[in-house]
C-alpha cells in the first residue's frame, strides 16, 4: 500500500478519530438521530477537515508559529460558513435540523488535531489525504451510529418506514425511545470501541 | 447423599482435559449452589466469613419473599376490585401468581444465559450477583410490562450495566435499576401512566381498566385517593411487588438481623427523605409540597429502593461515614425529584442511580479526610 492511501484507511481502522483518539464525540451524540443529518454532517466535515488541511498545508512555511491556532481557525471558518451556506442553499430541512452543530464543526477536536499534528508539518497532497481519511473515518461511525438510532429509535432509514412496512408494529413491536437519547449515542460508541478493541489486539492496553 | 455423589462422579469430565473442559464454569455453578465449596484460599491473609457471596444472596431473595408474595395477591386484587369481580384471597393470589411467573421466568432466563455466556467466554465462575437482580426486576415494574420489553431491559443491564465492567462485584450502577431505566426512558406508555398497573382478567375482551397510582394522583395535581393505611399495607396500584411497605419492612428486618445492608444507609435514606418532605411542607407553595412528609415514605418505590435497592454492597458508598452522605442524599433527591421535577412521577430510581454514581467520589472523600486527619494528629504528636 503507498503512504497516502494508507493516510486513508487508517483513519477507518486502527486510528479511528473517534473509537480510538475519541474525538468529535459531542456532535457525534448529537447529530446521529437519524441517518440523514448523520450522513449531511459527515460529509460536511469530510469537507472541512479535507479542505482545511490542504490549505494550512500550503501556507505551513509562511505561517507565524505564535498566531498558528488563529491562522488555523481563521481558515477553518471560512470552510464552515461556506459549508453551512451551501447546506442552506441546497438541504434547508437537514440544514434546520443540524441547526448549531454545523457551525461548531469549527470546534470539532478531529478538524484542529489534523491540523496541529498532520498539515503543519506535511505536504498538501498528503495532507489532502489524511483530511479526507480523517473525514471518512468520523463519518462511517455517524452513518453507523444513525443507522442502528434511526431503525430501533424511529422505525424507519432515511426516512423510509422500514418496520411499518415489515409489520412489526402489527406483533407487538415498539420504538425504543432510549436510543433517540444522546446517552444511548454515547454507550452504542462504547460498544463499537468494544467490538473493535476485542477484534484488534494492537489496540488493546495492557 | 446421592445427589453428591453424582455431582463427584461427574466431576472429572469438567476439570482440564476432561471431555466438557470449556463447560467448566457452568458446573461449578451448580456445583456450588448445591454444595458450600471446600476449597480455600492457599496464599496470603485471609479471613473467612462462614457464609459466602452464594448464601448472601439467598438470605436477600428470602428477605424479598415477604414483598412478593404480597405484590402476587395485590396484583389479583387489584384486578379484582378494579373489573368488579369477586376474586377470593386464594383466587387473587393465584391470579397474581400466573402474572408474575412470565415475568420471573424471562428475567432470570435472559439474565442467567447472558451470565453463564460470559462466564465461559471469560473462564471465570458464573458470578451469583443475579439471583437477587433477576428475581428484583420483576418486582420493580408494571404487571402489564410486555415480556420481549423485559427480555431487552434485563439483556442490557446484564451486559452494559454489569459485564463491561467486568461481572459482579465491578459494575457501579445497580443491575436491577439499570434495567428498570432503560424500561422507564425506551418505553414510557408502558412503564408509567394510569393505565399499566392493573392487570386485565384472563380471557377479557373489552377496554382495560385505569387505575393510578397515589404519585401519579399527585403528579396530575389531585390527591391521592388512598389513605395513610392502605399505602402502609400497600393495598394500591403500583409495581408489582413494591406497593406494601409492611412487607418490605419484614424484608429489611430479616436484612438487618443478619447483617447483610447496612441499617446507616436506610436510617440515612429515611432522615433525608423527610427533612426534605419536612422542607417542602414548611414552604407549601403548592399541593403536592403541602404532602405530609410521612406519606413519601409510603408512596411509590421508596421503601423499596431504600431497603433492597441503595443498600446494594457492590454500588453504595463502602465507608460508614460515607454511607450517611450517600443515603442522605438518596433520600433528599428522590423526594426533590418527585416534588419539582415536572416529568418524572417517581424519583427514588433515578436518586440512587444518581448517588450510586458518586458513592466512589464520596469514599474517596471520607478515605483522604481520614488520612489528612490522622497525618495532622501524627505531626501534632511528632
Amino acid at each position: 500500500m503507498s503512504k497516502n492511501t494508507k493516510l486513508i484507511t487508517n483513519p477507518l481502522g486502527k486510528n479511528n478519530p473517534i473509537t480510538v483518539q475519541v474525538l468529535g464525540i459531542c456532535s457525534c451524540l448529537a447529530v446521529t438521530a437519524q441517518l440523514k443529518p448523520a450522513f449531511v454532517m459527515a460529509l460536511s466535515v469530510t469537507v472541512v477537515v479535507a479542505l482545511s488541511n490542504l490549505i494550512i498545508s500550503f501556507l505551513r512555511n509562511t505561517i507565524p508559529p505564535r498566531i498558528r491556532i488563529i491562522v488555523q481557525l481563521v481558515v477553518v471558518s471560512a470552510l464552515v460558513i461556506l459549508v453551512n451556506q451551501v447546506l442552506q442553499a441546497f438541504v434547508y430541512d437537514v440544514s434546520k435540523q443540524l441547526s448549531v452543530y454545523v457551525g461548531l464543526i469549527i470546534t470539532n477536536c478531529i478538524v484542529m488535531g489534523r491540523l496541529e499534528a498532520f498539515a503543519m508539518s506535511n505536504k498538501p497532497w498528503a495532507s489532502l489525504c489524511d483530511g479526507i481519511g480523517n473525514g471518512l473515518g468520523y463519518g462511517i461511525i455517524l452513518i453507523i451510529l444513525g443507522f442502528v438510532r434511526e431503525l430501533f429509535g424511529s422505525g424507519t432509514l432515511w426516512g423510509y418506514p422500514i418496520m411499518e412496512k415489515l409489520g412489526l408494529y402489527n406483533i407487538g413491536y415498539e420504538n425504543n425511545g432510549l436510543v433517540i437519547m444522546a446517552p444511548m449515542a454515547l454507550i452504542l460508541v462504547g460498544i463499537i470501541i468494544w467490538i473493535q478493541r476485542s477484534s484488534n489486539k494492537e489496540l488493546q492496553e495492557k | 447423599m446421592k445427589l453428591r455423589d453424582y455431582i463427584d462422579k461427574i466431576k472429572p469430565n469438567f476439570e482440564k482435559g476432561g471431555k466438557f473442559e470449556k463447560l467448566h464454569s457452568t458446573f461449578e455453578a451448580f456445583e456450588t449452589f448445591a454444595y458450600t465449596p471446600n476449597t480455600i484460599t492457599k496464599k496470603g491473609s485471609h479471613i473467612r466469613d462462614a457464609v459466602d457471596l452464594k448464601r448472601t444472596m439467598i438470605i436477600v431473595v428470602i428477605a424479598l419473599l415477604p414483598a412478593l408474595l404480597f405484590g402476587m395477591w395485590n396484583i389479583g386484587h387489584q384486578t379484582s376490585i378494579s373489573y368488579g369481580l369477586d376474586f377470593g384471597f386464594w383466587q387473587s393470589f393465584w391470579f397474581g401468581f400466573l402474572r408474575m411467573l412470565p415475568l420471573i421466568v424471562v428475567s432470570y432466563v435472559v439474565g442467567l444465559f447472558i451470565e453463564f455466556m460470559f462466564a465461559q467466554i471469560r473462564g471465570h465462575e458464573v458470578n451469583e450477583g443475579f439471583l437477587v437482580s433477576g428475581l428484583i426486576i420483576p418486582m420493580i415494574v408494571p404487571v402489564t410490562t410486555p415480556l420481549w420489553q423485559l427480555a431487552l431491559a434485563v439483556a442490557f443491564a446484564v451486559i452494559i450495566g454489569k459485564e463491561v465492567f467486568g461481572g459482579t462485584g465491578m459494575n457501579f450502577l445497580n443491575p436491577a435499576l439499570v434495567a428498570r431505566a432503560f424500561l422507564f426512558f425506551s418505553y414510557p406508555t408502558h412503564m408509567s401512566g394510569d393505565s399499566v398497573w392493573i392487570s386485565k382478567p384472563f380471557h377479557y375482551a373489552g377496554d382495560a381498566v385505569t387505575g393510578a397510582t397515589p404519585l401519579g394522583e399527585l403528579m396530575a395535581g389531585h390527591s391521592t385517593s388512598a389513605s395513610a393505611l392502605d399505602m402502609l399495607i400497600g393495598t394500591i396500584p403500583g409495581s408489582t411487588c413494591e406497593t406494601s411497605v409492611i412487607a418490605i419492612l419484614i424484608g429489611a428486618c430479616i436484612l438487618l438481623v443478619t447483617g447483610i445492608a447496612s441499617w446507616r444507609t436506610m436510617l440515612s435514606i429515611a432522615i433525608g427523605g423527610g427533612i426534605i418532605g419536612l422542607l417542602f411542607n414548611a414552604i407549601g407553595a403548592n399541593d403536592y409540597m403541602s404532602v405530609p412528609f410521612y406519606y413519601h415514605y409510603l408512596m411509590g418505590g421508596f421503601a423499596f429502593g431504600c431497603v433492597f435497592m441503595a443498600t446494594d454492597p457492590v454500588t453504595s458508598a463502602q465507608t460508614n461515614c460515607g454511607k450517611w452522605i450517600y443515603g442522605f442524599l438518596i433520600g433528599a433527591f428522590a423526594v426533590l425529584i418527585r416534588v419539582v421535577n415536572p416529568a418524572y412521577p417517581e424519583g427514588m430510581m433515578l436518586a440512587i442511580l444518581l448517588m450510586n454514581c458518586f458513592a466512589p467520589l464520596i469514599d474517596h472523600c471520607v478515605v483522604k479526610a481520614n488520612i489528612n486527619r490522622r497525618n495532622k494528629r501524627a505531626l501534632k504528636a511528632a
